[in-house]
């Protein structure tokens, strides 16, 4: 009986056209636009300005806060303005852009593809140079790790939990680096468990990686303290709330952050990052993108400089089909649907999916007829239809009292919903207005 | 490419369910049922049936184009289901006018009066059927004796039911073990061939209905599964107390319309609660309330009112059974 | 027979004494004191019970009236003057005349003016729209169209045009409660002063972007040139965010910033034709709809299409200050002259 969360989840159709592709390495493109912000928390504060010439790896950007995180150039070439440009988040945000010029690397990066094993640095050397080579979740939600990694006092973390499961639909980006750098990411996580001070760490994978499965264990076989789990497919099982139920059996409370049930949850491309950046001195600039759809010629995984241009990857596949209707960044249940595909990739892009028109468009809703599949699939235990109905009616105490706030926003519900209602759309509306209330009132 | 692309929030991708596939199911579910109704009934099976969903498609395009000025929604298939139970609750020797009333009733209040589709808070086929009855006893309780395969237009003769039979023979005193040999044996009244509403005679078609249903993931197993458990285990204790006075729980279980109402009539999710736990009380609620008319009640049947009396309740259970919620934080 | 009738008379009136002997005790027990200006108030207020007064209701609004000291800080924008010199006579006290308010759009990027981009395929509300990315054109700050503030407006002063996709406020109904004001999410409304007999200029747009990208994503943007500042011999206009703002307070309604916007970004409502013609056809003579009897039933007609129209298609909503006020007030009245 493979491990699972209880309650809920959906199973969308696989649709890993890029499954197995080996990770592809596309030539530098002409400029790159790298936003100041691509994590969550504060801004960056830019340090260069026009005219500046930048190496591979320099820090370009300055966190601006504790939570917040540096942003480095991903090229070499010649700062050519600093302006606000449009990204994938549908607004103009404040971005350098560079010309590129050569490919020329600071000289403490270790670019040899030697395997090193060895931890020289302490707990704390590990969390201040995570936080310096600006690595952030590479999940997609880009939190800045080193917040995580820093535990405060009072609070203990008994697992590491990586999350390798790569849920969604279309992504392979996770599946393809465990295949090809498997040992890199194993020190990675020995890394993270030194940061962290636990001995325990566990690999979730879902259990369409049946390949991944035997590699990782082969080699977590060298490893103390490392074990591999297959995962149930079922969506959402890299929610970190869901993943650390299936694995250890613990909730998250309400409100509450994995290290209140004593699990530090990181993605497997952190790890991989975690690596590159203690034992290469390589901070983070560049990561895996897989690039898909049902009418794509050729779906691939490209390991992609932070900054270039998403209409490039989109060549790289063939182009963007005559029938094509919408571009996904990311996978199909939470990506950012992009209205000009001109945008940058950031660290936060783990995908690019290309929808034909007909996949694309939504159907017309109908009346909720109350048959509680919403109620069914949702995996926080939430009642979705209700949620909608009293956030139109703007009643935000009765949308704060059902718990809008658990929502993790995975889509089960609008992708399960027979009446087609815009489930979710709603439910972050309620979300949204309850925050601003519990705001204001935390202010008063 | 010069198209614009489509921006929207995720999720980016559907299931693929709609309206169209949940109704449809359901109709799939009810063939069965159907065709034994037909067999034992004949023609007057078909009439019935052809009358109540013509009329409920009629009358619900008719008052959502002209009353409530509204576009029709008859396609969904909501319209056809609504008059093909109500046509399964009916005997087949009832005259149109009649069956048009009630139909009109169904739509009209059961359905449109709430809102249309989604809105009403009793099952609407109910809501026609119980008008029937209280507003026409005598046409609505003489049953057709089974003809099989007569499909003359000769008027059927009746006869009474297993449970107006047994209900009434209680009344004068009669001593069960007699009643219960004067009706078909459990086989009979399993496979069918036994009186009653045209929907009602095999219980083995309607649990075949049923389980397409689940298979389909159309209704889930809670609610028939806690309303024919709660009438077996009620009337088990009755019968255990006093085996004269008290039928059975097979008895119980197949006659009548507990089958019907328990795979069709109670699942409907218009009116049904929305948490499993919630649905499981609605069963054992119906299963109660099923009891209690039939057997101190004044109706033979007591189906009907049972599932309207608890389609009641379903906003109470829904305000306070609540589904468990993840990460729940015990104050 | 009679002896039943007679025994039942007497039953229920006797009951129905004693239960209103108990209910008037009660009632007397536990009632709550209210000062009586309260009602007073009361009586002198619209009932709209709008919150367009910052209380949740007249009743409360009279409540504050009565406890406070000074009536200048509360006013009932529906009610107006007349309103509030009555509230006044009735506590004692005396309210300076306020300036009438009306709600205006800032921005009149319609479908003429700003091409659409992508297609918006979310649920049709401008919260959610503004959330999912900075709407279905190259201007972020503009209207999105879809029709929150007509939704919100508690006097059927709104509408959505069809044409354009941007909401236009009738002046004339306009209470200027904030109601709009407070549903934009892109905060494209703002109340500002009516004018003098109904005149008034304002910049009709919201986007601080840099000139250049400004004018590539809307035909009618402000640029930020800043030739409105210095044609301005009253001080009324300021620069900030590559974006002009125009204080409604100083402006003497010269017009002569109008005639210089190299974009047409300026509105200037309720102005007769001007007898030179302007630096940009712009300049028309925009007329805000007035109230006489058969414009308000046109109104009325172009109201009910507008509610159709939004019904079957999301229109962005530009709340962008009064340019939209302007703008389709002018054209409506325009087109029926």
């Amino acid at each position: 009986m493979l491990k699972t969360f209880p309650v809920g989840g959906v199973h969308p159709p696989e649709n890993k056209f890029s499954v197995g592709k080996p990770i592809e390495t596309l030539p530098l493109p002409k400029t790159v636009t790298i936003p100041a912000g691509q994590h969550i928390g504060a801004p960056t504060q830019v340090l260069v300005k026009r005219g500046d010439e930048v190496k591979v790896g320099q820090l370009i950007a300055k966190a601006g806060g504790f939570v917040s995180a540096n942003i480095h150039s991903s090229v070499s070439g010649k700062v050519k303005k600093i302006d606000e440009v449009f990204d994938s988040s549908g607004y103009r945000k404040m971005s350098v852009i560079i010309d590129v010029e050569g490919d020329e690397w600071l000289e403490d990066i270790d670019k040899s593809d030697e395997l090193k094993k060895e931890i020289s640095l302490s707990k704390e050397e590990i969390v201040k140079k995570v936080s310096e080579m600006g690595i952030v979740g590479l999940g997609g939600a880009t939190f800045p790790t080193h917040v995580k990694l820093s535990i405060p006092d009072g609070k203990k973390a008994e697992h590491l939990i990586i999350n390798a499961v790569e849920c969604e639909p279309y992504l392979t980006a996770d599946h393809q680096l465990m295949m090809e750098k498997g040992e890199e990411i194993m020190v990675g996580i020995s890394v993270l468990m030194k940061a962290t001070d636990v001995s325990k760490a566990i690999i979730g994978i879902e259990n369409n990686k049946p390949d991944a499965i035997e590699h990782l264990t082969k080699i977590a076989a060298n490893y103390k303290g490392i074990t591999v789990e297959a995962l149930k497919v079922q969506y959402p099982q890299g929610g970190e709330k869901q993943l650390i139920k299936a694995l250890i059996n613990r909730e998250v409370p309400s409100g509450g952050l994995p290290l209140d049930v004593g699990c530090v949850v990181q993605n497997v491309g952190t790890a991989f990052a975690v690596y590159e950046a203690i034992q290469k001195n390589k901070p983070l600039f560049e990561r895996v993108v897989s690039v898909t759809g049902k009418n794509v010629s050729k779906p691939s995984n490209f390991m992609v400089r932070v900054g270039t241009s998403t209409d490039i990857l989109i060549e790289a596949v063939g182009g963007l089909p005559s029938d094509s209707g919408k571009v996904v960044s990311g996978g199909p249940m939470m990506g950012k649907a992009l209205s000009r595909t001109d945008v940058p990739i950031t660290k936060g892009s783990s995908g690019v999916l290309i929808f034909k028109e007909e996949e694309a468009k939504r159907e017309k809703m109908n009346p909720c007829i109350r048959c509680a599949k919403c109620v069914t699939v949702c995996p926080m235990g939430l009642e979705p239809y209700l949620l909608m109905t009293v956030t139109q009616s703007s009643d935000y105490e009765r949308v704060e009292n059902e718990r809008a706030l658990d929502c993790i926003e995975c889509g089960s519900c609008s992708y399960t919903c027979p009446s087609t209602r815009p489930l979710l759309d709603y439910i972050r509306l309620g979300k949204g207005a309850v925050t601003k209330i519990i705001r204001q009132r935390n202010q008063k | 490419m010069g198209k614009l692309l489509s921006v929207s929030l995720s999720p980016h991708v559907h299931s693929g369910n709609s309206l169209k596939k949940e109704m449809y199911g359901v109709i799939i579910a009810l063939i069965p049922a159907m065709l034994v109704g037909f067999y034992f009934f004949g023609f007057d099976a078909i009439r019935v049936t052809a009358i109540s969903v013509i009329a409920a498609v009629g009358f619900e395009f008719l008052i959502q184009k002209y009353m409530l000025k509204v576009e029709p929604t008859i396609t969904d298939g909501s319209a056809v289901i609504t008059g093909l139970l109500f046509a399964f609750n009916m005997p087949s020797n009832l005259p149109i006018w009649i069956i048009l009333i009630g139909i009109l009733v169904a739509i009209g209040i059961g359905k449109m009066t709430f809102g249309g589709l989604g809105q009403n808070p009793f099952n609407p086929a109910l809501v026609g059927r119980v008008f029937l009855l209280v507003s026409f006893p005598v046409q609505m309780t003489s049953w057709p004796k089974l003809s099989p395969m007569n499909f003359s237009m000769v008027d059927a003769e009746t006869a009474a039911t297993p449970l107006a039979l047994v209900k009434e023979g209680l009344k004068n005193g009669d001593k069960l073990s007699d009643l219960l040999n004067q009706i078909p044996s459990v086989l009979d009244l399993f496979v069918g061939g036994v009186g009653g509403s045209l929907g009602e005679v095999s219980a083995l078609a309607i649990l075949l209905g049923g389980a397409y249903m689940i298979w389909k993931k159309i209704i889930s197993w809670h609610v028939p599964v806690a309303m024919l458990g709660t009438i077996a285990v009620f009337s088990g204790i009755l019968h255990m107390v006093n085996p004269e006075v008290y039928a059975g729980p097979l008895f119980h279980l197949f006659t009548g319309g507990a089958m019907l109402g328990a795979i069709f009539m109670a699942t409907d999710m218009v009116t049904s609660p929305m948490t499993y736990k919630g649905m499981i009380i609605f069963g054992v609620g119906i299963g109660v309330l099923t009891i209690l008319i039939r057997v101190f009640g004044a109706y033979p049947e007591g189906v009907s009112f049972a599932i309207l009396i608890m389609n009641a309740f379903v906003p109470l259970i829904n305000t306070y059974v609540k589904p468990k919620r993840f990460g729940e934080v015990k104050k | 027979m009679n002896d039943v009738i007679l025994y039942t008379i007497i039953t229920l009136g006797g009951i129905g004494a004693v239960s209103a002997v108990i209910l008037y005790f009660v009632a007397q027990k536990f009632k709550v004191f209210e000062d009586p200006r309260i009602d007073e108030v009361e009586e002198a207020l619209p009932s709209a019970n709008c919150g367009g007064c910052g209380y949740p209701g007249c009743r409360n609004f009279a409540e504050a009236c009565v406890k406070t000291d000074d009536l200048s800080s509360l006013f009932c924008p529906v009610g107006g003057n007349e309103t509030m010199s009555a509230v006044a006579s009735a506590l004692g006290q005396t309210v300076e005349a306020k300036e009438p308010q009306v709600a205006v759009l800032l921005c009149n990027g319609s479908s003429a003016n700003r091409k659409r981009t992508s297609e918006f395929d979310s649920a049709a509300n401008c919260t959610i729209a503004a959330a999912t990315y900075g709407g279905d054109t190259d201007c972020t700050h503009g209207c999105l169209g879809l029709g929150e503030c007509v939704d919100a407006c508690g006097f059927d002063a709104m509408y959505m045009d069809p044409e354009t996709g941007l909401p236009v406020v009738i002046e004339d109904m306009c209470t200027a409660c904030g109601a709009c004001v407070a549903a934009c999410p892109k905060d494209l409304f703002q109340l500002r002063d009516k004018g003098k007999k109904s005149k008034r200029i304002y910049v009709a747009c919201m986007n601080t972007d840099k000139g250049a990208p400004a004018k590539k994503a809307c035909d009618v943007a402000c640029i930020g040139c800043s030739k409105c500042f210095k044609e301005c011999k009253f001080d009324a206009i300021t620069m900030a965010n590559n974006k002009a703002y125009i204080d409604y307070e100083a402006c003497k309604l010269c017009r002569a910033c109008v005639a210089v916007c190299p974009t047409g970004a300026i509105h200037e409502i309720n102005f007769p034709a001007r007898r030179v013609k302007p630096a940009k056809e712009a300049g028309e003579a925009k007329v805000a709809p007035k109230k006489p009897a058969t414009e308000v039933e046109a109104k009325v007609d172009i109201v009910e299409k507008a509610k159709e129209a939004t019904k079957a298609t999301p229109n962005t909503e530009e709340n962008t200050s009064k340019n939209e006020n302007k703008n389709n007030e002018d054209k409506s009245s325009n087109e029926e002259k």
